[in-house]
């Protein structure tokens, strides 16, 4: 997951489709993040390299919209709704993710796992 | 051990440095060429203690047998090729200094001072002969003469007050060589005084002279001359030194007790007398009780080994191939000598500890029996005490424990009973605490706190592969030896130093907080 700049990113990535739920006023989503641009990457305990300052599921609650859809935790998110979440600050990243009008979005994310399992499947 | 002391009668830094005359030169230089062939100018004298292994050669090629096959020879651990332990747990004897000051040692100094009263005393002659033998024929001279005698009177006592507070100490060491830039300096001034004597009896008194007032002008630049090479002497023999140029390693052999100073230029020679003189308050003193490992740890080590050799080619070569094999096989063997060593350690450490913990006790016990008399009190006379009788009341408290204290850290030679009751008599007028009074003893103190009173000073060799006049440099090694142990010395320049500057704004100073929140959504 290491980047050089200027070079497109890649990575293998799962669209994970989550609705959310309407719990009083506001509409949950069950996961908590952490990262962007604006942190301090080295704190992350979930990056691969450590100057990654993408924004990471840090916590993913019981029973929660995230965990029914398929969210783990230490995942990176890549998109959401079409947004670049690679390169964005913490709050910015917040504000994709809460907006009111949107019941359901749509992340594309990545882990290692996968990965792995592309490559298993590609050597066999 | 090879322990020649040599005690050189040569003067050092002394009281006058613009003396000596050149006879006295060339006695010094006959003299150190005398003691050369004992010591060596290029050979590195430092021995180490013990037989070197290798040295009997044992003879057997002589009577080689020719069937090899069937005899055996057998070298046990006990014949000439062992290295004998008790070399190493050698016990030093305590040297008698000899008594008397030698009077050699001021021998340098008093020349330096007849030459520097003979220049002193010489601007007065040159204004006091004419006056004396041609008085008539001399031209008046009247306010300008005046005014040189003032300006000469007081270059005369700025030059006796810098000769007496720089040059009249008394010396601190004899060296090995001439001490150069002083011998240098009494050249110089014998040099000056003889010509400028010279040219006076030349020009101004044979043919008698009748200008007085050139006369009081030649006195008035001989003394200019001295103050100058008066002002030389002192940037030679004071200020070179001053700013550091090398760093030297002072190790002692025995205990490898190490210091670094940093040091100007100097030669071999004033440098040893420098670390000397820094050796005596900055190194502990020299225990040769606690050097080594005790005997039960060493002497497993010597658990007989016998060699067989089943007969090689040349038995000449032998013995070097068949010590080394003992030594490497002693090496590979396993064993536990340094687990005892490290028990014996912890087992003494524990020891010291409890001996310390109370001799504390019973010093604090015995300091709370005495107090200092308030004149408010009213005892009567008979319970008055002095210092002396105050220690000795207190001493016998503690004496037990003080002993035995010594006896395990292994101090009581250093420490009589007498000076211990001197020292707690010291301490006692001095309202010291218990603590200041043990100070002394729980730890080992430099050198000079233990030296004991004699004028006659202390013998130390320099052993050196280079002479000894010679300036330090990079990469040098001397060694100073003493009877028992040796102080060896390195030394290594000072880095140049290339210092750049930074500017920073103090506007600059700006800082943000470290972030990692994380935000539920």
């Amino acid at each position: 997951m290491s980047y050089i700049p200027g070079q497109p990113v890649t990575a293998v990535v799962q669209r994970i489709e989550i609705h959310k739920l309407r719990h009083g006023d506001n509409l949950i989503l069950g996961f908590s993040i952490g990262g962007g641009i604006d942190q301090d990457p080295g704190q992350n305990p979930y990056s691969e390299d450590k100057t990654d300052k993408g924004i990471y599921v840090t916590r993913v609650s019981e029973g929660g919209p995230a965990e029914v859809a398929g969210l783990m935790i230490g995942d990176k998110i890549m998109q959401v709704n079409g947004w670049d979440m690679t390169m964005v600050t913490h709050d910015q990243a917040r504000k994709r993710l809460t907006k009111k009008n949107e019941d359901i979005v749509r992340l594309l994310v990545t882990r290692k796992s996968l990965e792995n399992a592309v490559r298993h499947s590609m050597l066999q | 051990m090879d322990t020649e002391s040599q005690y050189s009668g040569y003067s050092y830094k002394s009281s006058h440095s613009r003396s000596s005359r050149k006879p006295r030169d060339r006695r010094d230089r006959h003299r150190s060429k005398s003691r050369d062939g004992s010591r060596g100018d290029k050979s590195v004298t430092i021995q180490a203690p013990g037989e070197p292994l290798l040295d009997n050669e044992s003879t057997r090629g002589d009577d080689r047998d020719d069937n090899w096959g069937e005899t055996t020879t057998v070298v046990t651990g006990t014949s000439e090729h062992s290295v004998s332990h008790e070399d190493l747990t050698r016990i030093t004897k305590d040297v008698e200094e000899s008594a008397a000051p030698d009077c050699r040692r001021f021998l340098g100094p008093a020349l330096s001072g007849a030459l520097g009263l003979f220049a002193f005393l010489t601007p007065l002659a040159f204004l006091l002969l004419p006056q004396l033998l041609w008085r008539d024929q001399l031209d008046p001279c009247g306010t300008p003469c005046e005014g040189l005698y003032v300006s000469l009177a007081f270059k005369l006592l700025v030059l006796l007050i810098a000769s007496w507070a720089l040059f009249l100490r008394p010396p601190r060491a004899t060296l090995p060589r001439i001490f150069v830039f002083r011998s240098l300096l009494m050249v110089l001034v014998f040099l000056f005084v003889a010509s400028y004597w010279l040219f006076y009896g030349v020009r101004v008194l044979e043919p008698r002279e009748r200008d007085y007032r050139g006369i009081v002008e030649y006195a008035a630049s001989l003394v200019d001359a001295l103050l100058f090479i008066q002002y030389l002497a002192i940037v030679l023999l004071e200020i070179r030194q001053i700013q550091p140029a090398f760093c030297l390693k002072v190790v002692r052999t025995t205990d490898g007790a190490s210091k670094f100073y940093n040091i100007g230029h100097l030669s071999i020679q004033r440098a040893a007398v420098w670390i000397l003189e820094h050796y005596y308050s900055d190194f502990p003193v020299y225990n040769p009780a606690l050097l080594n490992l005790p005997k039960s740890i060493l002497s497993k080590k010597m658990s007989g080994f016998k060699v067989y050799s089943l007969g090689e080619e040349n038995s000449t070569n032998n013995s070097t191939g068949q010590s080394r094999a003992m030594i490497a096989a002693a090496a590979r063997r396993r064993d536990n000598s340094h687990n005892e060593y490290y028990y014996e350690e912890a087992e003494m450490e524990r020891r010291v500890r409890k001996r310390k913990a109370r001799l504390v006790v019973a010093v604090e016990e015995a300091f709370t029996h005495i107090k200092r008399l308030q004149d408010e009190d009213q005892k009567n006379p008979r319970e008055i005490m002095d210092p002396r009788e105050a220690a000795q009341a207190i001493f016998a408290s503690m004496a037990r424990a003080m002993q035995k204290y010594l006896r395990t850290t292994r101090q009581q030679p250093y420490h009589s009973m007498e000076s211990i009751l001197q020292h707690l008599q010291f301490c006692i007028t001095h309202d010291m605490t218990p603590k200041a009074f043990l100070e002394r003893y729980l730890t080992p103190g430099p050198t000079v706190q233990y030296h004991r009173e004699n004028t006659a000073g202390r013998q130390w060799t320099l052993v050196s592969e280079e002479p000894v006049t010679s300036a330090l440099r990079e990469g040098a090694v001397f060694a100073l030896r003493r009877m028992d142990f040796s102080l060896v010395v390195t030394v290594r320049r000072i880095p140049f130093l290339q210092v750049r500057e930074e500017f920073i704004d103090p506007k600059s100073h700006k800082f943000v907080m470290r972030l990692q929140s994380e935000t539920s959504v």
